[in-house]
């Protein structure tokens, strides 16, 4: 075990492939238990992630904010992966067309039809929507 | 001989427009075959993560999930069959169509039901020609399958497996899928995808690592409820990609055949044009001299 200040290697993986690959200071994501921040050094730990935006604070200082909907973080020696089936990086949305997603989402949830699909669908765009607007409002 | 002659040259216009779109199909089928690995490749990552987050599960957790547990019996069992939408791919649907046939006979003879669930148009077609019945298809994506097309036949696979079998539920499913080998071999292979396997990860940590303590948030139950269906889908996803990217590099094998034997042909029939010309040629030049001595002859007299 590492116990020198080696950064954390992360890695945000979704189904079509790496999202995003570095060393970080610190990760900062939405468990089913509420926030978690992780630093390094962290305990061996696998969460679940509910539909949110993670943030990743890279070594370069830059920010790195990704759209989760669901998946989980997983934590061990000093590396953190953060899987989501259809995550995508904060400054690759659009959120226009987000949210445009999002109100089409929410109006089929509304028409009745409660389909575990449309409340994924409902849940990604949100994710999204809340992603895009949180890049958007620091930088 | 003039007719045989102007066949012989239409047969070989219409080999020669048929060899243009079986090259085209091959130069088509090699790049995309390249996108399609490139594809595989990238979900790699992926597959990996979850396989060592599920290892990790297993590792420090007692893994009992329904997905997970063998039933006592088995009684009835889904095959996922796994073909192309198109043909022009060689044997590729029918290796795969023949593989399944020979995993629903050994599930038979140990006394299984089996149930068939169907992707892509051939196996479809096969099933419908013979009045086979199909449980549930999917067409339209298989040389460009999305994770949302995995996600959706693996849902379907999972709610008919923790049915019971009362009900119309399965106590096993199987997949054939083509795994692609090389560029050259592509082999059909039949798994078990449900109920799953899962290994310890005894090997995914370094054996000179002590095994740290896993920290599961909210608890180990909750977590393993939430990566079982990941982990089906991820299965299913790849066995998607594999048998897109072996369906494409079987259709370019095949169309490369194809304009192999289309250009020998073509050579074949220019040979026989020509001779068939040469021919008519001589004849002319036979029945002019005979027609120019017989005229001689007669002016002689």
């Amino acid at each position: 075990m590492a116990f020198d200040s080696s950064p954390l290697h992360v890695e945000v993986v979704s189904a079509d492939g790496l999202i995003w690959q570095g060393d970080a200071l610190s990760v900062v994501a939405r468990t089913m238990e509420g926030d978690i921040g992780i630093m390094a050094n962290h305990e061996p730990l696998l969460a679940i992630l509910v539909p949110s935006a993670a943030e990743v604070l890279s070594t370069e200082g830059t920010r790195e904010v990704v759209a989760v909907d669901g998946g989980f973080l997983s934590v061990a020696d000093n590396r953190v992966s953060l899987l989501s089936s259809y995550a995508r990086l904060a400054h690759e949305i659009s959120l226009p067309e987000a949210e445009r997603e999002l109100a089409a989402a929410q109006k089929a949830l509304e028409g009745g039809d409660a389909s575990t699909e449309t409340m994924q669908h409902v849940h990604r765009a949100s994710a999204q929507v809340r992603a895009a607007k949180r890049a958007a409002e620091k930088h | 001989m003039a007719s045989s002659l102007r066949e012989l040259r239409q047969r070989r216009k219409s080999v020669s427009a048929t060899m243009k779109i079986t090259k085209a199909m091959e130069l088509i089928a090699a790049s995309k075959v390249i996108r399609a690995r490139q594809t595989a490749q990238r979900a790699l990552p992926y597959t990996r993560e979850l396989n060592r987050a599920v290892s990790a599960l297993a590792t420090h957790a007692s893994v009992d999930h329904p997905l997970t547990t063998p039933a006592t019996t088995v009684r009835r069992a889904a095959l996922l069959i796994i073909t192309s939408d198109r043909g022009m791919n060689g044997a590729y649907s029918s290796n795969a169509i023949k593989t399944a046939a020979r995993m629903r006979t050994r599930l038979e003879e140990q006394g299984v039901e089996v149930k068939r669930y169907a992707v892509g148009r051939k196996i479809i077609n096969y099933c419908n020609f013979r009045q086979l019945p199909l449980e549930r298809t999917w067409e339209g994506f298989s040389d460009a399958p999305t994770y949302a097309d995995a996600h959706e036949i693996a849902d379907a696979l999972i709610a008919d497996f923790l049915k019971p079998y009362e009900e119309g539920g399965v106590d096993e499913i199987h997949a054939v899928y083509t795994r692609m080998e090389s560029m050259l071999t592509q082999v059909p292979r039949a798994r078990r995808l449900l109920p799953l396997e899962v290994i310890a990860g005894t090997t995914a940590t370094g054996a000179h690592e002590v095994i740290p303590q896993y920290e599961f948030e909210p608890d180990p139950e909750t977590v393993l409820d939430e990566l079982m269906p990941l982990y089906v889908r991820s299965r299913v996803w790849f066995y998607l990609l594999q048998s897109a990217a072996s369906q494409l590099a079987s259709q370019q094998r095949a169309m490369k055949s194809a304009t192999d034997n289309a250009n020998q042909l073509i050579e074949t029939l220019t040979r026989e044009a020509n001779q068939a010309r040469q021919a008519e040629i001589t004849q002319e030049i036979t029945e002019i001299v005979g027609g120019a001595s017989a005229l001689a002859e007669a002016s002689a007299d």
